[in-house]
């Protein structure tokens, strides 16, 4: 590998390095939000309206995809300079 | 940490990583990933219909992540992925109906996991004769050319002659697909659509194992394409699944969620991973993944154990 490649992996590897530790932050808070917050109404969801539970949870994940996504892509745009591969 | 739906005690960090690790295999390959992420539920002690119904959940996330990246790398062929979602649709209805036919009939475990074997193996080998005979003679042409640089990108295939064969089939309508530069019957759509929809209401999971290869070889649609469409389709045909299962109370959205914390970022790096491969690598690299399915289902076949 020549060092110019190096440098580019090195560079590569600590801006992901970097973008997981942000994203591992956001998430811890993201994660007791919601599973505190929404939790005990998609139980109660769950075991009374059935087929709400079931929309909703297709929503959920969805919604929850495409957050994450454009957080991830944001992270990556912000930590690469602009790039986001 | 408990889970008050499924009524289990999982940690959110395996959760977590095996989601990230689905997330890779699915970026990178255009899978479900079913195949793994049930086992890994049911070993962290999920009921085996709550494994099957939050796994269904959990991809139609990564799904969205990485059909998302792939449609930013321009990978994804949507009018292809429609039609495609119809006919996995059906398929998979007609798989649910074999499935009660066999229960019925008292024979079902051992007939889903002969057929299920079969089929992976029959995958592995044909996917690793076809990319180690293509990835042969790149290497041949390359050699004679001395310019590694034309091949290395080209989706060559060893099984294009039938491929062509098969795209020369004029049974209306014809469906012209721009994003992937072929003109083909809209009943092979379908076909090829019913079969992968059959083998994921038969064998369970998403069925990509089947379906991006049957979308390279049969409908010959390049391989990134193949792989960003199949992730799109999966979208539609798993939130189909999801919504079957979660009004039989077989899905933890709780769980789900968290997976698809890991898999957010697993999927993204999948994704971005398929752009440093030529097609016949990626299928090359594929081989290994059906065969971990059949060793999963022999292990439990001998064993007596579900993973």
């Amino acid at each position: 590998m020549s060092p110019r490649s190096k440098t580019v992996v090195r560079r590569t590897l600590r801006a992901f390095a970097l973008e997981l530790v942000i994203y591992a932050a956001l998430v811890t808070g993201y994660f007791f939000a919601v599973l505190h917050l929404l939790g005990g109404w998609l139980v109660q969801l769950e075991t009374q309206h059935i087929r709400i539970y079931a929309v909703v949870a297709i929503l959920l994940i969805i919604g929850q995809a495409v957050v994450l996504e454009a957080v991830t892509t944001g992270l990556l745009r912000l930590l690469r300079g602009g790039r986001s591969e | 940490m408990f889970f008050p739906i499924s009524h289990a005690h999982v940690s959110p960090v395996y959760l977590g990583v095996v989601g990230f690790v689905i997330g890779v295999l699915g970026g990178f390959f255009g899978v479900g990933g079913s195949f793994l992420a049930g086992p890994a539920l049911r070993l962290a002690g999920i009921d085996w219909n709550f494994a099957v119904g939050t796994d269904l959940a959990h991809i139609v996330g990564k799904s969205v992540v990485a059909a998302k990246r792939h449609r930013a790398l321009g990978n994804v062929d949507l009018r292809l992925g429609f039609f495609m979602a119809i006919g996995t649709i059906a398929g998979a209805e007609m798989g649910a109906q074999l499935i009660q036919a066999f229960k019925r009939a008292g024979n079902v475990n051992f007939v889903v996991s002969v057929v299920s074997i079969v089929i992976y193996l029959s995958i592995s080998a044909f996917m690793l004769w076809e990319s180690s005979k293509t990835l042969g003679r790149q290497k041949q042409s390359s050699a004679r050319l001395k310019s590694t640089a034309l091949v290395a990108k080209a989706d060559d295939s060893a099984f294009q002659h039938v491929t062509t064969a098969i795209q020369r089939w004029r049974i209306p309508p014809m469906i012209s697909l721009p994003a992937s530069g072929v003109t083909i019957s809209l009943w092979i759509i379908l076909l090829v659509a019913f079969v992968g929809g059959l083998c994921s209401g038969f064998l369970g999971g998403g069925a990509g194992y089947i379906r991006m290869p049957s979308m390279v070889y049969v409908l010959g649609i390049p391989t990134h394409l193949a792989v960003g469409t199949d992730l799109f389709e999966i979208i539609i045909s798993a939130s189909y699944g999801t919504f079957s299962h979660a009004i039989k109370g077989n899905v933890d959205i709780l769980i789900a969620l968290v997976m698809n914390i890991g898999a957010a970022v697993g999927a993204q790096l999948g994704a971005i991973s398929t752009q440093y491969f030529a097609g016949p690598k990626i299928r090359l690299a594929f081989v290994p993944l059906p065969l971990i399915g059949a060793a999963i289902v022999i292990y439990t076949m001998f064993s007596g154990h579900k993973l």
